[in-house]
C-alpha cells in the first residue's frame, strides 16, 4: 500500500517538475555546450536550423567549466555537442571520456587530417593562426624569420607577449616542444622572456597596441585579432609576418567540436557537425571572425586573403593537448608570466 | 485498532511538536550552513584525490611568489579600503562641507562597478597605450619616466580599493550615523578634541561595522580573478585557475581553493573571539547629530578628497565606458537587451529578498540561542564569499547534477519516463546558489545593525507580551531597517555583477548583463563590453540611490 | 570665599528662527549646586549644552572663572572648558569596561595617577566589584554611578548633570539624588543640574532657577520658590496650591473668602497699580496654609482625598464654592462628603494682581 502511494506521490512530483523543466521537450533539437561565444557561433546554428528544421539550444561558458559540467552530469547530460576554441580542451575531453567517435565521410573530406583527432572524437572547424605582428616603422621584415629567432639577443627589449595563462600561448609552446623537445624549447622561451620590453599583457589586442605605440617592436598574436584591430583603426603602423615559412610553418590552433558520448540525439548532432564543416558554415567562420576555414574548398574572407597565403604547420594539433601541461610547467619554470 | 489509532494521534502530536522545534529558530543557521557546506564540502572533498605532481610543480616554481603577491594585495587593499572608506564615512556623517549631500550618496556609486570593469577601464586610460600616457608622450616627445607603471602591484591595489572601498564606507557610515553624537560629546566633556574622540570613541564603537566591511573586502580581494587577470598580476587564485584550466586538474584547483576558505575562516573566528564580550549598542538611542560645520581650507580639503575619490572611482570610468558604449552601440544594441536587463533584475531582486530574509532568521536564531553550534553554523553559512566564484559554482553544480541524475534514474526505473534534468537550469537552484555565495554580504550588515538592539529592548518587549514573530516585526525590523536596506543593496549589486555561477547554472538562452560582459571580455573585446557594462552599472545605481535616500530620511 | 565661578549673561539660542533660550542670565558661586527646573521643552537642556560648549550661542556670553568661553562669535571648544557632564542616557562607552570608562578622561595623568584616581572614584561611588564589567552588564543605577564617577574623575571646574535620574525608578531616584549631593559636596564640586522633577531639584540643589519658554522666571532657594514665588507660573509649577480671589484692604491686609489675611505687600508690588487699595487679587493658598481644626466654625466639604502615609491631602469645597487643598495628619480620617472644620494659617501672603480681560 505504502509503496504505491509513495510511488504515485513521486510520480506527481516528477510530472510537475518535468512540465516546468526546460529540457523536457519532444521537438527535434541539438544541445550544444560552447566555449565559442554567442556572437561567433549563433549565426552558424541559425543557418543550420533554417536548412534542416532542427533547433539548436546552447550555453556558453569557459571550456574548463563546460568540461566540469559534463563530467558532473555524466550519463544524463542534456548536451549533445561540445565546442571549444582550442585543441587542448578537446584533447582533455577525450582523456576524461566525454566524447564519442564519429564516422563520417563528409567530415573526413571537409577537414584536413592534421586538424582533427586521430581517434575521430573531435574535429577542427576553423583555423586560428598564431603569427608575428610587427611595427612597420621600426622593423624591417627582413629581420624577421621564425618564432625561435625572437629568442635572439638582437630582439632584446623589443618584444611584447601575451600572458602565458592564455591557452593560445600554451598550445604554441606545446607544439614547439613537440617539434624541438623540452630542452631546446625551454631555451627559446627563456630567450623570449629575456627579450621582453614590458611585463606580459592580458590580451592580444593590448599586445598589438603596445607594438603600435612603440613600447616594443614585435609580438605574437592570433591573426584575427590583428584583423579586428586594423578594421577599427586602419592607420596603425602594424603588419603581419608569417614566420617559419622555410621550416615547419605557422603555428595553427583550431576551434573545434566533438559529440558527447552520452548524447541522446547523436544523428542530429552529427548532422550539425557536418554542417559546420560544410562550405556554407565555413564561409561564416571566416566572414564573422576572420578566422581561416578548415575546409580547403572555402577561401578566406577578403581582408584575410590580403594578408597572403602561408604555410601552416602540419603537425596534428592533438599534440597541443598532449603537451599542454608540459608547456605550462615549462613556462612557469622560465618565469614567463 | 483503537489503541493503534490513539497511538498514532500521540505520534502526530509528537511530530507536530518536533516539527516546531525543527522549524524553530534554533535550527535555521544549521540548515543554511548545511546548504553552504554542500558546495564547500564538495570542493574540500578534493583532498581525497591525489594531485601531488601539480603541487610539486607549483611549490617548485610559482607558489611562493603567488602567496606573497596575494598577501601584499590583500593587505594593501584591506588597509587602503579601510582608510578610504572609514575616513569618507566619517567626513560625510559628522562634518558639513561643500557638496556633502551629494558625496554622501555619490561615494557609494562605485559599488555598481564590477571590479574587473573598473580594471579594464582604468588600464585603458592610464596604461602605456592609453590616452593619458599617449598625450604625455606627444607633449614631451619622450616617454615620461616619472609616470608610474599602472600594471603593477600598486596599480591593482589602487583599482581594487576604488572598487571595494564602498563596502567599508557604507557600513562605517551606517555605524557613525546610528552612533549619534552623544558619545562624542561625552568624550569632549572629558577633554578630548573631535579628532581624539574619533579615534578613541567613534572608531572603536563602529568596529563591528568596519570589521564586516573589511572582511567583505578581504574576501572579494582574495577570491578575485577578473581584476588581477586584467593586470596580469598573479595571485593565489591564478594558481587555482592555472591548475584547473591549464593543467586540467579540478582537484588541485579545489584543494588550493580549500586553503583559501580555511584562511578566511580562521580570520573570521579570530575577529569574533576578539570582540566576544564587548557590546556596541549605545545605552539609549540618542538623537541624530547636527553636522559640525567645516570652514576655510579644511572644508575644501575634505571636499577635494571626496571629489578625487568620486572622480577616479566613478565619474572617469563611467565617462570612458559611455564613450566606448556609443562606439559599439549600433553594432551591439538590440531588443534582446531588455531581456538581459530583466533577467539581471529578477535574479538580483529575488536573491536580495531571499538572502535578507534568511539572514534575519539566522541572526534572530543566534540571538535566542547563542551557543557554539549556532555561532559555528553562522560562520560556515557565510564562508561562501571567500571562494572564487567559479570554484563555488562547480561545488554547487556537482552535487546538483548528482541529485538530478539520481532522480532521472529513479524516474526511469519506476515509471520509465525520461525526465531529463529536473533541477538544473531552474530558478530555485540559481537562487540557492547565489545564497551560498552571497550569504556573508547580506548577513554582515544586518548582524552589525543588530548590535544596536540591546537585550533590554528584547526584555522590555517580552515584558509587554510581545515576543517571537511579534517582536521581530514590531521591535527589531524598524531598528534593523537601515541594515536590511544595506544588505539588500549589496546583495542586489553583487548578484548583478556575478559571472561564474550565473554562467554555469542559468537556463538555456537565459542570458544576463554580466553574461553578456563575459562574452565580450572573453574575446578580449573590452570596448565591446562597454555597453552591457554601462547598462549594468546604471541598473546597479537604482538600488544604491534608493538606499541612500532611505538612509537620509 | 564666595567667588563667582560661572556667569551666564543674557545668552540667547535659537534653532531655525525659533527662540529656545531668550536673554537668560544667572551666576553660580564656587562650590554651589545650582539647578534649572522646568517643564520639558522649556530650554533648560539647551542652556546646559551652551555652557558645555556643545551649542553655539547667538547672543550674550558665558564666563567661566571670569574668562569668556562663549559669545555670539566665539566658542571655546568643549574639551578645553574643563566642564564635566553627566548625560541623561549616561553615554557610557559601550566598548569599554567600567574602569576604562572612568580612566577615559584622565589622559593627562601618569599611568599610576590614573589608576589611583580611578580606584578612588570607584570607592566613592561604591562600584569596586564591577570595575571590569562592561556597561551593558550593569543595572541602571550602577550605570548612573559610573557616569558620575567618569565625569568627576578629572576634577572638572564645573559639573553639568542633564536629567541624570530620569531613567531610574522613583525609590532609586530619591536615594541616588541624596547620595549624589553628598558626593558633590564632599568633593567641593560646583554643579548644575537640569531636571523637571522638583523633588530632585530640592534634594540636590542649593539654588534653583525655574524656567519657562527659554527664560528664568525666578532664581532662588527652594524655600523661597515655594513660599515666595514671584510669578503665577512658578507658583503653579512648584508645589501644589490654589488661587483664591481676594481684595486688598490696605497695605498690610488682604481679604479672601476665608477671612482677612495679614501680610506685607512688598515694595516691588506697592508701586504696581494692580496692588492699590481695593484691587482684586489672586491669593496663593498652599495645602499647608489650611489647617484642620475640628473646633473651627469654618466648615468645608471633603470632595476628594489622597492618602499619603503620614498625611492625607484633602480637596475641599469652601462655603462659597471655591476649591482648596489641605494637608492633614493622617489620623484625621474623614469620609468624602463630610464637612470638616478648617482654619487659615498663612505665614506669607502670595498674591498676584488679577488681569482684567
Amino acid at each position: 500500500m505504502l509503496r504505491i502511494y509513495f510511488g504515485r506521490f513521486l510520480g506527481v512530483i516528477f510530472i510537475c517538475f518535468a512540465s516546468f523543466s526546460a529540457n523536457f521537450s519532444y521537438a527535434e533539437q541539438v544541445v550544444v555546450y560552447s566555449a565559442r561565444i554567442e556572437k561567433l557561433i549563433k549565426p552558424m546554428f541559425d543557418s543550420f536550423t533554417k536548412e534542416t528544421g532542427i533547433s539548436v539550444k546552447f550555453v556558453t561558458d569557459k571550456a574548463g567549466v563546460l568540461l566540469a559540467k559534463l563530467r558532473a552530469e555524466g550519463k544524463y547530460t542534456p548536451a549533445d555537442m561540445l565546442i571549444t576554441t582550442d585543441a587542448g580542451n578537446l584533447w582533455e575531453a577525450v582523456q576524461v571520456g566525454l566524447l564519442a567517435p564519429v564516422e563520417s565521410r563528409k567530415l573526413e573530406i571537409n577537414i584536413p587530417s592534421y586538424l582533427r583527432d586521430p581517434q575521430r572524437k573531435w574535429f577542427g572547424l576553423s583555423v586560428r593562426a598564431r603569427t608575428i605582428v610587427y611595427n612597420t616603422d621600426k622593423v624591417n621584415p627582413a629581420e624577421l624569420s621564425t618564432y625561435e629567432d625572437l629568442a635572439n639577443s638582437k630582439w632584446q627589449g623589443r618584444i611584447c607577449l601575451r600572458t602565458s595563462k592564455k591557452v593560445y600561448n600554451q598550445s604554441l609552446v606545446a607544439m614547439m616542444i613537440a617539434e624541438h623537445g623540452k630542452e631546446k624549447t625551454e631555451q627559446i622561451i627563456s630567450g623570449w622572456v629575456a627579450n621582453l620590453a614590458t611585463d606580459p599583457l592580458s590580451n592580444d589586442t593590448k599586445a598589438m597596441e603596445f607594438v603600435a605605440a612603440g613600447k616594443c617592436d614585435v609580438t605574437i598574436v592570433n591573426s584575427y585579432y590583428y584583423g579586428r584591430l586594423i578594421e577599427k583603426t586602419p592607420n596603425l603602423p602594424l603588419a603581419i609576418f608569417w614566420p617559419n615559412q622555410d621550416g615547419s610553418g605557422v603555428h595553427v590552433n583550431i576551434s573545434g567540436a566533438g559529440i558527447i558520448k552520452n548524447t541522446k540525439s547523436k544523428k542530429s548532432a552529427v548532422m550539425l557537425l557536418e554542417f559546420l564543416s560544410s562550405k556554407k558554415a565555413q564561409k561564416l567562420f571566416t566572414d564573422i571572425n576572420m578566422e581561416y576555414p578548415v575546409n580547403p574548398k572555402v577561401s578566406p574572407d577578403s581582408i584575410v586573403a590580403e594578408w597572403g597565403g602561408f604555410k601552416q604547420n602540419r603537425m596534428n594539433v592533438v599534440k597541443a593537448g598532449e603537451l599542454q601541461i608540459e608547456a605550462v610547467k615549462l613556462m612557469d619554470r622560465v618565469g614567463y608570466r | 485498532m483503537k489503541s493503534e489509532g490513539s497511538n498514532s494521534r500521540g505520534n502526530s502530536y509528537c511530530l507536530s511538536g518536533s516539527l516546531q522545534t525543527v522549524l524553530g529558530w534554533r535550527y535555521i543557521p544549521v540548515i543554511v550552513a548545511t546548504l553552504v557546506l554542500i558546495p564547500v564540502g564538495t570542493v574540500m572533498l578534493s583532498f581525497l584525490s591525489p594531485t601531488g605532481e601539480i603541487w610539486q610543480h607549483l611549490v617548485e616554481t610559482t607558489l611562493s611568489r603567488l602567496l606573497l603577491n596575494s598577501f601584499w594585495l590583500a593587505l594593501g587593499v584591506a588597509t587602503s579600503s579601510a582608510v578610504l572608506g572609514v575616513s569618507l564615512a566619517w567626513f560625510t556623517a559628522v562634518y558639513d562641507f561643500p557638496g556633502r549631500k551629494i558625496f554622501s550618496w555619490g561615494l557609494l556609486l562605485p559599488l555598481a562597478f564590477p571590479a574587473y570593469v573598473l580594471a579594464f577601464v582604468t588600464l585603458g586610460l592610464f596604461d602605456f597605450t592609453g590616452p593619458v600616457q599617449t598625450s604625455l608622450r606627444s607633449w614631451f616627445g619622450t616617454e615620461p619616466f616619472w609616470f608610474p607603471n599602472i600594471r603593477s602591484r600598486m596599480g591593482v591595489i589602487i583599482v581594487m580599493t576604488l572598487a571595494f572601498y564602498p563596502y567599508v564606507y557604507l557600513l562605517a557610515r551606517n555605524a557613525f550615523l546610528t552612533q549619534g553624537k552623544r558619545s562624542l560629546e561625552a568624550a569632549q566633556s572629558l577633554g578630548l578634541n573631535s579628532a581624539q574622540g574619533f579615534f578613541k570613541v567613534a572608531l572603536p564603537m563602529a568596529r563591528p561595522w568596519i570589521a564586516s566591511g573589511v572582511m567583505l573586502v578581504l574576501m572579494e580581494t582574495l577570491a578575485d580573478f577578473g581584476t588581477v587577470a586584467v593586470f596580469n598580476y598573479d595571485t593565489f587564485t591564478t594558481a587555482i585557475y592555472k591548475a584547473w584550466f591549464s593543467m586540467f586538474s579540478l582537484s588541485a584547483a579545489s584543494q588550493l581553493a580549500s586553503l583559501l576558505i580555511i584562511i578566511i575562516f580562521v580570520l573570521i573566528v579570530i575577529e569574533q573571539k576578539f570582540r566576544s564580550r564587548i557590546r556596541y549598542a549605545e545605552t539609549k538611542q540618542s538623537s541624530r547629530m547636527a553636522p559640525i560645520i567645516l570652514t576655510g581650507w579644511k572644508s575644501w580639503a575634505v571636499a577635494g578628497f571626496a571629489s578625487a575619490t568620486l572622480f577616479f572611482a566613478f565619474l572617469l570610468p563611467i565617462t570612458q565606458l559611455f564613450i566606448w558604449a556609443i562606439d559599439s552601440f549600433a553594432e551591439e544594441f538590440n531588443q534582446r537587451y531588455l531581456g538581459f536587463l530583466w533577467h539581471s533584475l529578477t535574479l538580483s531582486g529575488l536573491s536580495a529578498l531571499l538572502i535578507c530574509v534568511i539572514s534575519i532568521l539566522m541572526i534572530y536564531s543566534v540571538r535566542r540561542h547563542p551557543d557554539m553550534v549556532s555561532r559555528m553554523a553562522v560562520r560556515i553559512a557565510t564562508i561562501g564569499y571567500a571562494l572564487p566564484g567559479v570554484v563555488l559554482a562547480v561545488g554547487i553544480y556537482i552535487p546538483l547534477a548528482w541529485v538530478d541524475s539520481w532522480f532521472s534514474q529513479m524516474a526511469m526505473q519506476l515509471f520509465s519516463i525520461e525526465t531529463g534534468f529536473l533541477f538544473q537550469g531552474t530558478f530555485v537552484v540559481m537562487l540557492i546558489a547565489y545564497m551560498t555565495r552571497f550569504m556573508a554580504v547580506g548577513y554582515n550588515p544586518i548582524d552589525s545593525a543588530m548590535q544596536r538592539v540591546t537585550f533590554n529592548i528584547d526584555e522590555a518587549s517580552m515584558g509587554l507580551g510581545v515576543s517571537g514573530w511579534g517582536m521581530l516585526q514590531k521591535i527589531h525590523l524598524p531598528i534593523l531597517k537601515g541594515g536590511i536596506f544595506t544588505a539588500a543593496t549589496l546583495v542586489f549589486v553583487d548578484v548583478m555583477k556575478e559571472m561564474p555561477i550565473t554562467l554555469m547554472t542559468r537556463p538555456f538562452g537565459w542570458d544576463t548583463l554580466s553574461v553578456r560582459i563575459f562574452e565580450m571580455t572573453s574575446e578580449g573585446e573590452w570596448e565591446q563590453a562597454a555597453l552591457p557594462a554601462v547598462v549594468l552599472v546604471l541598473t546597479g545605481l537604482i538600488p544604491i540611490i534608493m538606499l541612500t535616500r532611505q538612509a537620509e530620511k | 570665599m564666595d567667588t563667582l565661578l560661572l556667569e551666564v549673561a543674557k545668552i540667547s539660542q535659537s534653532y531655525s528662527k525659533k527662540t529656545v533660550v531668550n536673554n537668560l542670565s544667572f551666576g553660580l558661586n564656587k562650590g554651589a549646586i545650582g539647578c534649572l527646573l522646568g517643564p520639558s521643552g522649556c530650554g533648560k537642556t539647551t542652556v546646559l549644552r551652551c555652557i558645555a560648549g556643545f551649542e553655539p550661542i547667538v547672543g550674550g556670553e558665558v564666563l567661566l572663572n571670569g574668562v569668556k568661553v562663549s559669545s555670539s562669535n566665539f566658542s571655546l571648544q568643549p574639551e578645553k572648558r574643563h566642564i564635566g557632564m553627566v548625560f541623561q542616557d549616561y553615554a557610557l562607552f559601550p566598548h569599554l569596561t567600567v574602569i576604562s570608562n572612568i580612566i577615559f578622561g584622565l589622559h593627562y595623568m601618569s599611568r599610576t595617577e590614573r589608576s589611583e584616581r580611578a580606584a578612588e572614584m570607584l570607592e566613592i561611588v561604591g562600584l569596586k566589584d564591577v570595575a571590569n564589567n562592561y556597561p551593558h552588564e550593569l543595572s541602571g543605577g550602577q550605570q548612573q554611578r559610573v557616569a558620575l564617577a567618569r565625569a568627576l574623575a578629572p576634577k572638572p571646574d564645573l559639573l553639568l548633570l542633564d536629567e541624570p535620574f530620569s531613567n531610574l525608578d522613583v525609590n532609586l531616584r530619591e536615594r541616588l539624588s541624596l547620595e549624589v549631593r553628598e558626593i558633590l559636596k564632599n568633593q567641593g564640586t560646583t554643579a548644575i543640574l537640569v531636571t523637571h522633577d522638583q523633588n530632585e531639584a530640592f534634594a540636590i540643589a542649593d539654588e534653583i532657577g525655574v524656567m519657562q519658554n527659554g527664560e528664568i522666571m525666578q532664581w532662588d532657594s527652594a524655600y523661597n520658590l515655594y513660599h515666595r514665588p514671584t510669578s503665577r507660573f512658578v507658583a503653579n509649577f512648584v508645589g501644589q496650591g490654589v488661587f483664591l480671589s481676594g481684595k486688598i484692604l490696605d497695605s498690610s491686609h488682604v481679604e479672601i473668602e476665608l477671612g482677612v489675611l495679614e501680610a506685607g505687600i512688598s515694595n516691588q508690588h506697592a508701586s504696581d497699580k494692580l496692588f492699590g487699595e481695593g484691587c482684586n487679587v489672586d491669593v496663593l493658598i498652599r495645602p499647608d496654609d489650611i489647617v484642620h481644626d475640628d473646633k473651627s466654625s469654618l466648615k468645608a466639604k471633603v470632595l476628594h482625598k489622597a492618602f499619603r502615609g503620614a498625611e492625607i491631602l484633602y480637596t475641599l469645597r469652601l462655603p462659597k464654592g471655591s476649591t482648596a487643598l489641605s494637608l492633614v495628619p493622617s489620623h484625621h480620617n474623614h469620609a468624602i462628603g463630610e464637612d470638616i472644620g478648617v482654619k487659615l494659617e498663612v505665614d506669607h501672603v502670595v498674591a498676584f494682581g488679577q488681569i482684567t480681560q
